[in-house]
Formats: structure tokens, sequence, C-alpha cells
């Protein structure tokens, strides 16, 4: 699997024929939207444990645009394309449901993808600037898609906080190339070794902060998150939860800060803070939620505290637990979304205190909830426990016992939200609950099962993944972070 | 000195899109950020009386990297434009749609989703 531009022309491919195709073919959207994100990720697995670049254009590394896959990219392309094609397939019916214009979703779902993928494998920054607004533009869409005003509300505002994090990454990217006169991610980071730190350096590294924080969701640039993902549809807040804020934000991120500036104490200790802010700024703020979706979001901004709290920290140990958690995060957050989606689908409602009594009527919705509750609680047997764990193991060994304790104290507070999710929803009733109501409601249908049930299994077995610890499956993930900028020059540059 | 006066011109939009509550000054706000950066990315290639990167005779070339002006940022500039165009329609069919819905452009009247 050497052709990595397959990962971003398949999927644009697709997006652009399916407008053409499906006014012949009615099943068309559908079948292609599912099937291509299906090839995505049988190629993304077929990466697993290569390491390559590729020359667009056979140009040199140095004055080319090159696609870099090493053990984290890798790792990333495999996240972002499982959680694609489920939302897919969960598309089927539940686009059916509540909206028009299918052949546009799915174009739009598959641009998002190709930015997605664009995003992860660059090894260039203008070029990732340009799949990060590819993925954006088609997300701002796809945000609004309903068409009613609060849809375009909050893709409004999800546009213009984004919108203005872009154009501070654009700026940062002239200031780069106004001082290096090179856009290459390596030969970038090799030049940086040599010059000294100056103003302009410290200035491009506070943009590229701000504009990558406000798209990963850290605390004090979350105002878009709630928004956007309580009025998208259920698959897209699955994929903005699972993709799009980890490929386009910490993804970026960490590359920046690992490969490209190299990790110091004062980098290290503003994302310990931005970190531990996150976890309980998020699940404080999720504690008080009445609508089901609401509550999801702002516990992705603490579960996004506790990865960037993990790379903060910086020991191979700490990466490792990053990297498990950004997997978790990515399995049983769209999982969740998913949930309120099958709920809101048979029910028609979104307010905690209009639901009740619903795990006799939809078992495999409540069992699959019920996992992913426990699992990003960090319960025991589930895979969140594993990543948790590492991460404050990682914590207390680097000395910093008073982050582990406040990673407990987020935990803990995130079961307690989550009881109240279980209990109102689930197996209780809500306050306004009519018993009427419930009579019609049976299980959804087939392929949202399917998608649903295959992300339970994950959340209940991803610990296995951990065998072998750091020369396991994420070794290379986690080489590639820990090695630093030496082994990412080497491995672009060759020499 | 002129890199200066970009960046004036980028806090001016910045102004723009954080203070002002009408939509349609926002969307202004955001234009001239573009514009901004674009200029800067113009003008970190520019050079005084440089000429066109193209080089006609071998004689040429031991002048091109010291006179020449910077091809790059003008190939970055026209994506940039081209994104800009994007990310422009779309704000502006949002705001006509939102107009369509609550009969203003004052965000600050736009509080559906707190309630």
């Amino acid at each position: 699997m050497d052709n990595l531009s397959l990962f971003i022309s398949i999927p644009a491919a697709v997006a652009f024929f399916i407008p053409i195709a499906s006014h012949r073919f009615k099943w068309f959207p559908d079948v292609s939207a599912s099937v291509t994100t299906f090839i995505l990720l049988l190629l993304s697995l077929m990466t697993l444990n290569h390491e390559t670049v590729y020359r667009m254009g056979n140009w040199p590394a140095s004055y080319g645009i090159v696609f870099v896959l090493d053990g984290f990219s890798c790792m990333m392309l495999i996240i972002v394309n499982l959680i694609c094609f489920l939302a897919a397939l969960f598309s089927v019916d539940y686009i059916e449901k509540f909206y028009t214009s299918k052949l546009r979703y799915y174009s739009l779902l598959l641009l998002v993808v190709t930015g997605m993928n664009g995003t992860i494998l660059t090894g260039d920054i203008f070029n990732l600037f340009i799949f990060l607004e590819v993925a954006l533009i088609a997300s701002y869409t796809l945000v609004g898609f309903g068409c009613s005003s609060r849809n375009l509300e909050a893709s409004f505002k999800y546009l213009a906080i984004n919108l203005l994090a872009s154009y501070f990454i654009l700026l940062a990217i002239a200031l780069l190339y106004g001082k290096f006169a090179s856009l290459n991610m390596a030969v970038l980071s090799q030049l940086m070794k040599v010059n000294p730190v100056d103003n302009i350096m410290v200035f491009a590294f506070v943009l590229l902060f701000v504009g990558f924080g406000i798209k990963a969701a850290m605390v004090p640039f979350h105002g878009w998150v709630a928004d956007a993902y309580t009025s998208a549809p259920a698959p897209v807040s699955a994929i903005l939860a699972g993709g799009i804020i980890k490929a386009l934000g910490i993804y970026v991120l960490m590359r920046f800060v690992y490969n490209i500036f190299g990790m110091n104490y004062l980098i290290s200790t503003i994302f310990i803070y931005a970190g531990a802010m996150s976890i309980v700024v998020g699940v404080l703020m999720a504690l008080g939620q009445w609508n089901f979706k609401r509550l999801l979001a702002y516990h992705s901004i603490s579960q996004m505290g506790y990865i960037v709290l993990a790379f903060g920290i910086g020991t191979p140990l700490a990466i490792l637990g990053g990297i498990f958690h950004i997997l978790n995060h990515s399995l049983f957050k769209p999982l969740l979304f998913l949930n309120a989606g099958s709920v809101e689908y048979e029910t028609g409602k979104r307010n905690l205190n209009n639901m009740g009594s619903l795990s006799k009527k939809m078992p495999v919705t409540a069992v699959s909830s019920l996992i992913a509750s426990f699992s990003i609680s960090g319960i025991p047997p589930f895979s969140g426990f594993w990543s948790k764990f590492l991460i404050i193991v990682a914590a207390i060994q680097a000395d910093k016992p008073v982050f582990a304790l406040w990673a407990v104290i987020g935990s803990i507070l995130t079961l307690a939200s989550f009881s109240k999710i279980q209990r109102y929803v689930f197996f209780g009733k809500g306050k306004y609950f009519k018993d009427e109501v419930i009579s019609e409601v049976k299980e959804v249908p087939y392929l949202m099962r399917v998608s649903m049930i295959v992300l339970a299994i994950f959340c209940s077995f991803a610990g296995f993944l951990l065998l072998g610890g750091l020369n396991g499956i994420f070794g290379p993930a986690v080489n590639a972070l820990a090695g630093g900028t030496d082994l990412y020059i080497t491995r672009i540059l060759g020499r | 000195m002129i890199y200066t006066l970009c960046f004036i011109l980028f806090v001016i939009g910045l102004y723009g899109v954080v203070c002002k509550k009408n939509i349609v000054k926002i969307i202004l706000g955001f234009l001239i950020m573009e514009y901004s950066i674009n200029l800067f990315l113009i003008l970190l290639g520019w050079r005084k009386q440089g000429f066109v990167p193209v080089v006609e005779n071998l004689a040429g070339v031991e002048n091109l990297v010291a006179q020449s002006v910077d091809p790059l940022p003008q190939a970055m500039v026209l994506i940039s434009i081209i994104l800009g165009l994007g990310i422009l329609s779309l704000m502006v069919s949002i705001a006509i749609r939102l107009y369509q819905r609550y009969g203003t452009f004052d965000i600050t009247e736009m509080n559906k989703l707190k309630n």
C-alpha cells in the first residue's frame, strides 16, 4: 500500500460522481458512500506497520508536496475511516427519515473524508491548510444541513469561530514561509533546529496554538462545540467528535509540537494546564445539561482534555495513553451520538426530561449506550479505563500527582453525568414523560443497529490492543512522536 | 514597515469579526482579514525592481535567485483566493437564510439555541 494519494483521490472522485449518477439510480448515494468508506477502511488497515513517503509527481521531498505515512498517521487514518464508514452506514436510514437531499449529504460527507485523510497524510504546511479548509467547508454545510433556524445559527457560529482559526493558521504559515522560505514540514523542522528562537517563531507558534486549539476544542476556545454538535445530524456529530476535532485539531497540533517545533518545558506546561482545565470545565458544564446531544458535546471537551494532558506530559507512556485515548474517544463518543440519534429517530425527542423506559423497547441501543457509558467513565474491563489508567500512571511517574488526582476527579464526574443519561433515558423516567408515547417505539432499523453493535464490541474489547505495551500495535505511533524532530527529518529527507 | 501595515489591516478585520453585531459586517471583517494575509504573502515574495522568474537564456540563471521575485507565494495566494471565494459564498448564503428566518442581521437577536 504505497500509493497514498488513493486516500484523497477515491473519496473526492466519488463525491463529485454522486450528484451525476444519482439522478438515474436512486440507490447510488447510499451504496457508493458506504462502499467507498469501506474500501478506504480496508486500505488504511493495509497501511498498518508500513512507513513510507509518497512524493507527488516525483518531485524531491524538499521541493514538492509529500505525503508521509508513519505510525501516528496510520493510526489516525484507521480511526477516521472506521468512524466515517460506520457513520455512513448509520446515515442510510437516519437521513431518509429527517432530511431530504441524500445526494448532497453523501457528497459533502465524502469531501469531509477527503479533507481529513489529506490533513493526516500531508507533509507540507500549505497543503495542510487546503485540506483543512476542504474538510471544514463541507462540515459547515453539514452542520447546517437541516436549514432550520437553529441549524443555520449553529452553522454560522461554527463557521465564524473556525474561520478565524483558519486565518490565524494561514497567517502563521505565511510567517513561517517568510522566515524560512520553505513549506515542507521536515525542512522547516531542520531549519528551526539551526536557527535560534526569535519573535517570529514564537508569534507563529502562538497563532498555530490558538488556531488548532480552537479546532481541537481546548477549553479557552471551546465555544463552538456544543452548538455545532447539537444541531448537526447524529452521524455528522459522530464524525465531528470522532474525526474532525482529532484529525484537524489535536493530530496536527501534535505534529507541529513534537515533529516541527520540538517539545520543551514551556510548551509542555501550557498543554498540561490547558488539558487539566478542559477536563473539569467540560464535565462541569455537561453535568447541568438536559439536552442529550449537548451533554455529549460538553463531554467531548472533557475527554479532549485527557488527550491534551497526556501529550503535554510527553513521556512515551503518556503518549501511548494519549494515542489510545484518541482511539477510545473515537469509539465511545460516536457510539453515544449514534445512540442519541437512534433515540431521536424513534421518539423524535432530545430533552432528557421527555424520555424514559426505553431499555425494554430498544435493547440494542440501551445495551450499547450502557457499554459506551461504562467505557467513557473508565469502568475497568472496558476500553476507556485502560487509556485513562495509562494517563494517570504516566502523570504520577512524571512527578505530577496533582494532575493524576485531577484526572480521577474528572472521571468520577463523568460517571455521575452518564448515570444521569442511563437513569432518565433508558432505565428510569423523565419528569415530563408520558406512558402512551412509548407504545409505538420499536428498535431502530437493521443498518443502524449494525453500526452501533460494531462500535460497542470495539469499546468492550479495545483494551486487548494494549497487549505488548510500547512494543505492541501502538509502538510505531508512539515512536513517531517520541522520536521528536530527528526521526521525522530522517524519515522524509533521508539524512 | 509595510509588513506592519498588513498586520494593522489584519487587526482591523479581527476587530470587525469580534466586535460587530451585524452579520454583514462580520463577513466584511473576514474578507479584510483574508485580503491582509494575501497581501502579506504577496509582499513576502515581492522585491524592489525584481523581475519575473523566467529565464530565457542560460546567462540569466545567476541573477535568478538574487534578483527575481518569488513565484511560490503567488501560487499560494491564488489558492487562498479560491478557498476564500468558497467560504464567502457559503457565508453569504447562510446569512441570507438567517435573514429569512429571523428577519434581522443582528446576531445578538439570534439566540434560539440558548433557550
